[in-house]
C-alpha cells in the first residue's frame, strides 16, 4: 500500500502572526515549524503501517520553499519513509486554487492508494485543501474522519459533522483528511528524528512536475487581496471578578442571553 | 505553554558564538551531530519538557515521593513520562551507540538537563543520576560489566545511584563505614547505612544500581581505603538484595525526587575498577556531574524567570513614573517600573551569561573526550577541571538568587503555592549542597585547581581571552563590552597573583578567600561571555534575528553596567584578607 500524507510548513504558533501590510501576506520569515494538524495525518498513517497494512509506504509530500528542509525532516520523524518536496520559486503567492494544481501534479507522478491531509492549516485556517484535491483527480473525498478502519481495498470512516458522526464506507484510491480528535500523535523517538535526514528527499521543480510558471504563484490564483481590515472589536465583554458569586452571574447572564432557558 | 525552551538562545550560542560545528561535528564520531540535527534533537526535548513535564512539577511537588511496603512511589504522571522518554528513546542521547545510545555530543545532554531542570527537577533526578552511574561504569566497569550494564543504564530501563553520603561522613568521605567483605563465590557482601541518597528507590525502572563507596576488609584508613561496588537492587536470580529504604526524607524542595536512607545488610555487589580505587574512580567523573549540577540553577534561573516576564506583563499596579503607559487600562503593567525591569534583568542579564559558559565548558568537555589529537584533548581537559567548581557554584547560586528574585516580581502571591513560583525557590536551595557545596567548590577552585601545574589551568582561561580581547581592541563598536571586560581580567589576574603569593604560605588565607574568588571569577568569567556574544551579535554574517540581535545587546549592556560592578567590590573583599575572618574569637559566637 502507497500513502501519501501531505503536510504544510506554517509560522511558528507560538509567536504572533503578523500580516505584510504591502504584500498582504502572512509573515512566514519568522520560525516555521510543521503544521500541528498534520501530525495527526502522520500518525494515522504510521498507525495503518503498523496495524491493518504492514509495510505500507508513507511518503510526506509538501508544496513549500527550498528553506522548509526540518519541516520536511520533523514529517519524517513522525514517520514518513521518504519526502517528495515541491520548491520553487514560482510558488510564492499561490492560493488554495494554485497550491491544490501543485500538489495535485506531484500527487499523480504516483500512484497512491490512500491520500491523507490534517484537518487544516494553523495559519490560514482553511480546510478545503483535501477537497480541492481530490477534485483534481477525480478521486473520492471524506473530510473530518475521527476514526478509521481498513478493509482490503476499502476504508470504513467515522466522519465528525455538526450532528454527530457519519459512517461512510470509502473505496481506495481516496483522499482523506483526518480531524484532531482522530489520535494522539507519539513523539517522535531520537533515533527516528536522527535518521529523518538519512532518509530520501526528492525535491522537485515546477517543471519536473509539469507544471508552467503561470499555472501557480499569483498568476495561478483566483482570490485577489484588495484590502485588509481589523474585525471590530466585541464592546460588550463583560469581565467577573469572582466573589463566590460568579456562579450565579454567568447563569443570569446566560439566561438573559437565551442560550440556556 | 507555561515554558518556552529557549531554542533561539542556544542556536544563537552553538551556531555564532562557540563554533558548534567547527569545534564539535568535526570530532571523530560526530559528523551526524550538525547544528541543525543538534537543534532538531533540541527542539523535540523542549516540547516534552514544556508539554509532559511541566504540567507534573507543581502537583509531584505536592504529593511527593511515597514510602509504601514495597518501597517508593513517584507522584501520580512520573511513571508515565519516563515510560515517554524510555520509548523515545531519550536516556541514552549522549550513550555509545555500542550501548545502544544514540552518541550524541555532552553538549546536547547539557542543553537537555537545562530544559528538564526547568520544568521539574525532580523527576530530572531520577534521569542524570542514571546517567551519572552509566558514566561511571563506562569508564570503571570491566569489559564484561559494561556489556552486561551499559545497554540497560543507556535505555533507562535500569536506574542508577551514587551512594556516597554517610550521617558522619558528608563532605569528609575518608570517614565513611560502609563494609563490603568478599564472599567464596568472588562477589562481596556488603553493610551498612547510606543517607541522602537521590532516587535511591522507586518504581519507575525494573531494577537499580547502587554504586557503593565501601571499605574492604585492611583497607587504608582515609579515603585512600575506599572501594566502588555496584550493588543492585534485584540480584541476578531475580530476588530482591540486601538492600532497603528504610526511610524517605522530609524536604524544603524537589520534594519528589526520593531522598532515601539506604540501609545495606549483607546484600550482595560487585567491585568496580581496583581495590580501594573509589575514590579516584569518583573524581574521574566529577566534572560532569558538577557541571550537571550547575545546570540545575541554570534551569531553575531562567524558568522562574519566564513565569515573572509573563505576570509582569499582566499585573496591573501604578504607574509609571513618566507617566501613564497605558491610560486605556485601570493602571499600568508592573513592567513599566524600574525596579522591576531591574529584578528581571539582573536575572536574565546572568541566565544568557551562565548558559553561554555552560555551553563554553560542555564543548570543551566533548572535545576533552573525543579529539584525536591528545594535546588538544589535555588542553580542554584543564580548562573544563577549571571551570567545573566556578559552574557549579556560580550557576546554583545563580539559581537561588534569581528565583527569589522572580519570587518578589509576583509580590504575595509569590508566596502563594499555587503560583507555582515559590517552589522554585525551594527547589533551588539543594543545588548549592549537593555534588560538593559550593564552599567545597571553592576550595577545590584555590586549593588544587589554581596552584595546579603552577597556574596551567588558569592559563587555558586567561591566554584565549586576552588574545581573543586583543583581536577585538580597534573595534569601536565592542569598545563598550571589550574594555569593561579587560578591565574585569586584569583584576581578575591581580586578585589570583595576590592569592597565589598569600594562599600558598598561608592556607587560611586561602580558605578566607575561597568563596568570594570564585564569585569573582564566575562573574569575570560571564563578562568575558558577554563580550564574545556581543561580538557574535553585531557580526554581519550572525544567523540571529534583528529583535533578537537587539534583545542580547541591552541584555549584555546591563550586565556590564549593573552586576559586573560586584566584581570590584569582591576584589576588595578578597584582599582585605583573612584576619577579620578568623580574628573574631571562636568563643564569641
Ligand atoms: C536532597 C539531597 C540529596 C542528596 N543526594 C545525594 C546522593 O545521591 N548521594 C550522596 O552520596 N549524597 C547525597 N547527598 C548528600 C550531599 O552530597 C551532602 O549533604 C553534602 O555533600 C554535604 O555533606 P554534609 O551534609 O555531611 O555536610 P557537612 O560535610 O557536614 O558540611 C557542613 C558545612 O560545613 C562545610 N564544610 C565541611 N567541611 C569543610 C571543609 N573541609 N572546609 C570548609 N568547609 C567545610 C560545608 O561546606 C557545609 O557548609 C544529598 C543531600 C541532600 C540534602
Amino acid at each position: 500500500m502507497k500513502i501519501a500524507v501531505c503536510v504544510k510548513e506554517v509560522p511558528d504558533p507560538t509567536a504572533e502572526k503578523r500580516i505584510d501590510p504591502d504584500t498582504k501576506r502572512l509573515v512566514r520569515s519568522g520560525e516555521n515549524t510543521l503544521n500541528r494538524y498534520d501530525r495527526h495525518a502522520i500518525e494515522e498513517a504510521v498507525r495503518l503501517r503498523e496495524g491493518a497494512a504492514p509495510g505500507a509506504e508513507i511518503a510526506v509530500v509538501l508544496v513549500a520553499p527550498a528553506s522548509a528542509s526540518r519541516t520536511v525532516d520533523k514529517a519524517l520523524a513522525q514517520g514518513g519513509d521518504r519526502s517528495v518536496h515541491l520548491a520553487d520559486d514560482g510558488l510564492s503567492g499561490s492560493d488554495i486554487v494554485a497550491t491544490s494544481r501543485a500538489l495535485a501534479a506531484v500527487l499523480a507522478r504516483d500512484s497512491y492508494d490512500l491520500i491523507v491531509f490534517g484537518q487544516q492549516g494553523s495559519d490560514a485556517e482553511c480546510y478545503v485543501m483535501a477537497s480541492a484535491v481530490a477534485e483534481r483527480l477525480a478521486r473520492p473525498c471524506v473530510t473530518q474522519v475521527a476514526a478509521l478502519a481498513l478493509d482490503g481495498s476499502s476504508l470504513k470512516v467515522k466522519r465528525q459533522v455538526e450532528t454527530g458522526y457519519e459512517t461512510l464506507e470509502v473505496s481506495l484510491p481516496a483522499v482523506i483528511s483526518v480531524s484532531d480528535a482522530i489520535n494522539e500523535p507519539r513523539y517522535p523517538s531520537l533515533p527516528a528524528i536522527m535518521g529523518a535526514k538519512r532518509k530520501p528527499h526528492e525535491v522537485l521543480s515546477l517543471a519536473d512536475v509539469g507544471l508552467a510558471a503561470g499555472d501557480v504563484g499569483v498568476d495561478g490564483s483566483r482570490t485577489h487581496v484588495s484590502a485588509l481590515s481589523k474585525p471590530p472589536t466585541r464592546g460588550d465583554s463583560v469581565k467577573l471578578e469572582d466573589d463566590g458569586t460568579a456562579a450565579e452571574k454567568i447563569l443570569a447572564f446566560l439566561v438573559e442571553r437565551k442560550v440556556v432557558a | 505553554m507555561s515554558y518556552r525552551p529557549p531554542l533561539e538562545d542556544v542556536r544563537f550560542l552553538l551556531g555564532d558564538v562557540l563554533d558548534f560545528d567547527g569545534r564539535v561535528t568535526g570530532l571523530p564520531g560526530q559528523a551526524e551531530s550538525t547544528l541543525d540535527a543538534v537543534l532538531d534533537v533540541l527542539a523535540e526535548a523542549g516540547t516534552f519538557c514544556a508539554n509532559e513535564l511541566a504540567p507534573l512539577n507543581l502537583p509531584g511537588d505536592g504529593a511527593g515521593a511515597t514510602l509504601g511496603p514495597d518501597g517508593v512511589s513517584t507522584p501520580a504522571g512520573f511513571r508515565e513520562a519516563w515510560r515517554t522518554l524510555v520509548a523515545g528513546g531519550w536516556p541514552g542521547l549522549t550513550c555509545d551507540p555500542e550501548y545502544g545510545g544514540s552518541g550524541l555530543p555532552h553538549t546536547t545532554q547539557v542543553v537537555f538537563e537545562e530544559f528538564l531542570c526547568a520544568t521539574n527537577l525532580s523527576f530530572a533526578t531520577y534521569l542524570t543520576l542514571r546517567h551519572g552511574a552509566y558514566h561511571a561504569l563506562r569508564l570503571h566497569g570491566s569489559a564484561e560489566q559494561r556489556d552486561r550494564l551499559l545497554p540497560l543504564l543507556a535505555s533507562g530501563r535500569v536506574a542508577g545511584t551514587m551512594c556516597l553520603t554517610e550521617a558522619h561522613a558528608g563532605t569528609d568521605l575518608g570517614l565513611i563505614r560502609t563494609r563490603a567483605d568478599p564472599d567464596e563465590a568472588g562477589g562481596y557482601r556488603v553493610s551498612g547505612t547510606k543517607v541522602f541518597i537521590t532516587a535511591g528507590d522507586h518504581d519507575l525502572t525494573e531494577n537499580i544500581v547502587h554504586l557503593v563507596l565501601a571499605r574492604l576488609p585492611g583497607a587504608p584508613s582515609g579515603t585512600k581505603g575506599i572501594s566502588l561496588l555496584i550493588v543492585p537492587k534485584i540480584a541476578a536470580d531475580g530476588k530482591r538484595n540486601g538492600v532497603t529504604c528504610t526511610s524517605l526524607e522530609h524536604k524544603m524542595g524537589i520534594r519528589a525526587s526520593a531522598t532515601c536512607v539506604l540501609t545495606f545488610e549483607d546484600a550482595w555487589g560487585e567491585l568496580v575498577g581496583e581495590p580501594h580505587g573509589g575514590m579516584r574512580a569518583m573524581f574521574t567523573m566529577m566534572n560532569a556531574a558538577r557541571l550537571s549540577v550547575g545546570i540545575h540553577g541554570l534551569g531553575l534561573a531562567d524558568g522562574a524567570y519566564q513565569r515573572a516576564v509573563r505576570y509582569a506583563r499582566v499585573r496591573l499596579q501604578g504607574r509609571a513614573l513618566g507617566g501613564a503607559a497605558r491610560p486605556d487600562l485601570e493602571a499600568d503593567p508592573i513592567i513599566v517600573h524600574p525596579d522591576v525591569r531591574r529584578a528581571l534583568l539582573r536575572v536574565r542579564s546572568q541566565v544568557e551569561a551562565g548558559r553561554a559558559l555552560a555551553l563554553w565548558t560542555a564543548i570543551e568537555l566533548d572535545v576533552a573526550h573525543r579529539h584525536d589529537d591528545p594535546v588538544v584533548r589535555a588542553a580542554a581537559d584543564d580548562l573544563v577541571a577549571l571551570m567545573t567548581p566556578i559552574l557549579k557554584a556560580g550557576l546554583t547560586e545563580l539559581g537561588w538568587e534569581a528565583t527569589s528574585t522572580a519570587l518578589g516580581v509576583f509580590g504575595g502571591a509569590g508566596y502563594i503555592r499555587e503560583t507555582g513560583i515559590e517552589q522554585y525557590v525551594r527547589d533551588a536551595r539543594i543545588a548549592p549542597i549537593y555534588e560538593g557545596t559550593n564552599g567545597i567548590q571553592a576550595l577545590d577552585l584555590v586549593g588544587r585547581k589554581l596552584p595546579e601545574g603552577a597556574g596551567r589551568l588558569l592559563r587555558r582561561f586567561f591566554h584565549p581571552a586576552d588574545a581573543w580581547l586583543e583581536r577585538q581592541r580597534g573595534n569601536p563598536t565592542l569598545a563598550e563590552f571589550v574594555d569593561p571586560t579587560t578591565r574585569a581580567i586584569d583584576t581578575l589576574r591581580a586578585t589570583t597573583l595576590w592569592l597565589g603569593e598569600r594562599g600558598a604560605s598561608d592556607r587560611e588565607e586561602a580558605g578566607a578567600a575561597a568563596t568570594d574568588y570564585l564569585r569573582l571569577f564566575f562573574l569575570t568569567a560571564s563578562c568575558y561571555m558577554w563580550a564574545r556574544m556581543a561580538a557574535a551579535a553585531l557580526d554581519p554574517q550572525a544567523t540571529c534575528t534583528p529583535a533578537f540581535r537587539e534583545a542580547k545587546l541591552a541584555s549584555g549592556r546591563f550586565y556590564i553596567a549593573r552586576v559586573l560592578p560586584e566584581a570590584g567590590a569582591l576584589a576588595r573583599e578578597i584582599t582585605a584578607g583573612k584576619a577579620s575572618v578568623m580574628g573574631f574569637p571562636e568563643a564569641a559566637f
